[in-house]
């Protein structure tokens, strides 16, 4: 192995073009069609008869990229949701210019996603159950975790910790931390890290939910600290990319490499859970393990 | 001035070197000669302090990953007056690239934590280039809980290209160990001084660098992401590593100036390859100042004083209006 390229931002690479595609034509206005393609079975899909579904491809039980805002809808009851921390808006600390400069690109992430970061957090109810949440959207730089992404998961587990909620986060990011943000970006791994031992410190319930992509700094970070771990049903979790794990080992990767079964079955799942029964799970869980 | 190898901005200090040894090796002993001689050494000292005062950031990359740079093996000879090593993790096998074990600091008992890349080929590939596996932090986390139920500070040498991406690391469980280690050393009832002493390379450094105290070698580097990957990320080829290396802002400059290391521990002239020796003393220098300050704290205020630390960094904006 060569000196040089490793990382867990590389994790970017990871996803395979696919879901890219996928996360970016469901954002750059197919949602305007009425028919859908699924990109694991190709099939021409009725859009309305996927949303009823979730977003799950009725032919063969693909789960496609959803927004963190759909999520809210399919996880909490309707219109509990109360949104904190809104008005968060990434910096420019390091003044980053890659092509473009990072300025210029997030006025057009927040153009193209109507998001202001990769990142919603607040609380709401499932099934009356009130909890924090947290859902990151990979639509937004791939979803990856800069100082808002960061920050307002910390203050969302502060929070879950004064009102003693059970904590919920959604992960869908691809992009691990966002190099655009340098140094800073890797920190909020320490800080949202430290915040969830804090919470676990108090007695507190964290399920995290793992979509496809999680990746790099963000699977090495918050994504793995769940007292209980769930998993979509294929998504692509894990440290390092493929590719980059191609490039270092040169051997080809098992098909299941990286994906929620290869997770479940070496341990690090506990439950691969079909978008149409999270919400159900949720509430099961909280109901067996909240005492406060 | 102790090595052979120069890097390729180094070129006037090679041709210097070599005028010295011209001169030393014609000895004829007048005084001509050996003011001659003293002469080009001061210009040596110049042009190396000329050199390494200046050194952009993808130089300062190159400096970290020098091949004779004292790595974390030479610190537990020179630093320390004992070196324990324990090697279990107690799960699947001891992982060359971390390296564990008690150590005395003078009089004092530490457990030492670091990163070790390997000096000839075979070292390096046992080592896997310094890239740890899930083994490898699973060790350091028992051996960091070892150190905090018998009151033994622990410290922590960072040199590390990045965790390694391979099969059985993903298979092991890489995300999860880097995750875990940080949540326990943010939670660690004893002192924790972490040092980046050549290369922080995103989460493989940072699954062992939650400290009380986290510093840097001037010339080390500490970063998100590799300039390589970032290249082929953002670029799309990896030969832009040097435009990467410029906006990463990842040099003991950067990092002070953004809060995230508490202090940049000075290297001597021309680089801490140039003389481990002094370069160690410095270390231990730091090392002692660090330990007496954080054994005064109580140790239920350290990992109070631990989250304040890591809690404030970052930069956002937050309008007045909200909420
Ligand atoms: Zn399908």
């Amino acid at each position: 192995m060569a000196q040089g390229p490793i990382s867990d931002i590389e994790a970017i690479n990871g996803p395979s073009p696919e879901i890219e595609l996928e996360a970016r034509s469901v954002r750059r206005g197919v949602p305007e069609g009425l028919w859908i393609r699924c990109p694991s079975c190709k099939a021409a899909i009725f859009r309305k008869e996927a949303e009823k579904r979730l977003g799950v491809c009725p032919e063969c039980d693909h789960h496609f990229y959803v927004s963190a805002k759909t999520r809210i809808e399919q996880v909490l009851d309707t219109g509990t949701f109360e949104e904190w921390d809104p008005d968060l808006l990434a910096a420019d600390p390091l003044n980053f210019k890659d092509k473009k400069p990072y300025r210029e690109r997030l006025v057009a992430e927040r153009k193209l996603t109507g998001l202001k970061d990769a990142i919603l957090t607040g609380c709401g109810m499932v099934r009356a159950r009130r909890v924090a949440i947290g859902i990151t959207d990979s639509a937004f730089i791939m979803g990856s975790m800069g100082s808002v992404v960061g920050e307002k998961l910390t203050r969302l587990t502060e929070r879950a910790t004064e009102q003693k909620l059970p904590l919920i986060i959604i992960s869908a990011s691809g992009g691990g931390a966002r190099m655009h943000e340098g140094i800073l970006s890797l920190m909020q791994m320490a800080k949202v890290s430290a915040a969830l031992a804090r919470y676990n410190q108090a007695g507190g319930l964290y399920i995290s939910v793992l979509t496809n992509p999680t990746m790099g700094g963000v699977a090495a970070s918050f994504a793995s600290l769940g007292d209980i771990t769930f998993a979509e049903p294929k998504a692509l979790i894990g440290f390092a990319g493929p590719r980059t794990i191609k490039a270092t080992i040169r051997i080809e990767l098992p098909d299941e490499f990286q994906t929620s079964e290869f997770l479940l079955q070496h341990g690090y799942v506990d439950r691969i859970v079909h978008r149409n029964r999270l919400k159900a799970e949720i509430a099961r869980t909280i109901d067996y393990c909240v005492g406060w | 001035m102790k090595t052979d190898f120069y890097l390729p901005f180094e070129t006037s200090l090679k041709n210097i070197q070599a005028e010295i040894d011209a001169a030393s090796g014609q000895q004829d002993g007048s005084s001509e000669q050996q003011e001659k001689i003293r002469q080009l050494r001061q210009q040596w000292v110049d042009a190396a302090r000329e050199i390494y005062s200046n050194l952009t950031p993808w130089q300062t990359v190159q400096v970290a990953r020098h091949k004779d740079r004292p790595h974390t093996v030479d610190y537990l000879s020179l630093v320390f007056d004992e070196f324990v090593e324990l090697h279990g993790d107690k799960f699947f096998g001891d992982d060359r690239a971390i390296r564990t074990g008690f150590a005395k600091l003078d009089d004092r008992k530490v457990m030492v934590i670091g990163h070790q890349k390997g000096r000839n080929y075979q070292e390096r590939t046992e080592n896997y280039f310094g890239c740890a596996h899930p083994e490898g932090y699973r060790k350091a986390m028992g051996k960091m809980k070892l150190a905090a139920k018998f009151g033994l500070p622990v410290i922590c040498f960072i040199d590390t290209p990045g965790a390694y991406p391979g099969v059985g690391a993903e298979e092991r469980g890489q995300a999860q160990v880097i995750a875990e280690s940080m949540f326990l050393m943010s939670q660690l009832e004893t002192p924790i001084v972490c040092i980046v002493i050549g290369e922080g390379g995103s989460g493989g450094a940072l699954g062992i660098g939650v400290g009380d105290k986290v510093a840097m070698l001037q010339h080390s580097y500490y970063s998100v992401i590799s300039p390589e990957g970032c290249a082929g990320i953002l670029w799309k080829s990896s030969e832009f590593a040097e435009l990467a290396a410029d906006a990463l802002k990842f040099t003991s400059k950067n990092l002070a100036e953004l809060n995230v290391v508490d202090d940049v521990i000075e290297e001597p002239i021309g680089g801490a390859h140039r003389d481990p020796h002094e370069m160690a003393n410095r270390v231990k220098k730091y090392l002692l100042q660090c330990l007496d300050e954080l054994s005064q704290l109580p140790k239920s205020s350290l990992a109070q004083n631990r989250y304040q630390k890591f809690r404030k960094l970052g930069m956002f904006l937050e309008p007045e209006v909200s909420r």
